[in-house]
């Protein structure tokens, strides 16, 4: 029975997830594409050699982008979900729907916002080809640094609560999980790789709305698997009080 | 009659039954890895390292690697 809990869970995660990635893939497409666009137009008009399209832009800034953007969408929401049935009941007293927003939230924070304070996002023509290898292994060591960080700072709070309280407790593993990324951001290698005369209010614009994206994404996902989270775990008094109360009905 | 067990209303706050861990694991391994190879599709093949030879999936996903904040090229 509670592995069907767990199964229905996921799958309520991932269809979540996918619904929140379509809001996400209009953010993309209405804030994100115009800054991509005109990153490439700088990226051509600033190099001679002209490289063959393997897949042309139109596709890329559709299909190409929907395809990217879904999958993130379902993947992540399925993680979240798994990452749910471990948090309910074990984080405090929320509800169903408040714990999934307290997971979405801490989720944008940990995937991504925190990775993205010392590895933002880049548009098209900023970064070295050369150290591919070298900024993929620092950017996802720095977004499973911070998730693992998160995970032992809820631990460490868990475990402070009966002596100090919850708020302090909270206090405390919140200030933990800050200094240890802190030093993380110190002692990391620092990546800048931002062409000269590369328009400065184009990066600042482009890592808004790469933001604006994830920011859609995981508060979408929050409100929507909360509902169904809600539903599925706390089903309606009034529902199902109707129906037990007229057994003979039919 | 029957007793009813009293609802929660709305209002009071009900701490959620815990799931067993036992309950989870198993969903967790299998749909957490392949969560996992999806994400590595989406941000980093043919970046980085390649499964596939060529440039295909990169190119396919190029505009979502950018947006999404993963390290593209």
């Amino acid at each position: 029975m509670n592995s069907a809990t767990v199964r229905n869970l996921l799958v309520r995660g991932m269809l979540a997830g996918l619904a929140a990635g379509v809001l996400a893939l209009v953010v993309a497409y209405l804030l994100g594409e115009p800054n991509v666009d005109k990153a490439i137009g700088f990226e051509e008009s600033h190099s001679h050699e002209h490289e063959m399209e393997v897949v042309s832009r139109s596709l890329q800034s559709t299909a190409g982008l929907a395809t990217g953007v879904l999958v993130y969408g379902v993947a992540f929401g399925g993680i979240a979900a798994l990452a749910y049935c471990f948090a309910l009941g074990r984080v405090g007293r929320f509800s169903p729907r408040a714990t999934a927003l307290l997971l979405s939230g801490c989720a944008l924070l940990a995937v991504y916002v925190v990775p993205f304070l010392k590895y933002p996002a880049n548009p098209p023509s900023v970064g070295d080809p050369d150290t591919i290898g070298k900024r993929t292994t620092l950017y996802f060591l720095m977004m499973v640094l911070s998730v693992l960080l998160a995970i032992a700072a809820t631990l460490l709070g868990k475990r402070l609560a009966p002596g100090l309280g919850t708020w302090w407790a909270t206090v405390v593993a919140v200030a933990a999980f800050a200094v240890v990324i802190g030093l993380a951001y110190a002692f990391l290698p620092v990546v800048n790789e931002v062409p000269e005369h590369f328009p400065a209010t184009l990066l600042w614009r482009f890592r808004l709305s790469a933001l604006a994206i994830q920011a859609v994404l995981w508060g979408g996902f929050g409100l929507l698997f909360g509902e169904l989270a809600e539903r599925q775990l706390n089903p309606k008094p009034a529902g199902a009080a109707s129906g037990r109360a007229v057994p003979a009905a039919h | 009659m029957a007793q009813h067990v009293a609802q929660p209303t709305a209002t009071t706050p009900v701490v959620p039954a815990k799931l067993p861990l036992k309950a989870i694991a198993p969903w967790a391994v299998f749909f957490g890895i392949l969560m996992l190879i999806l994400l590595y599709f989406v941000g980093a093949e043919q970046g980085a390292t390649s499964v596939f030879s060529g440039t295909d999936v990169h190119e396919w996903v190029h505009d979502a690697r950018h947006l999404l904040g993963f390290p593209c090229h």
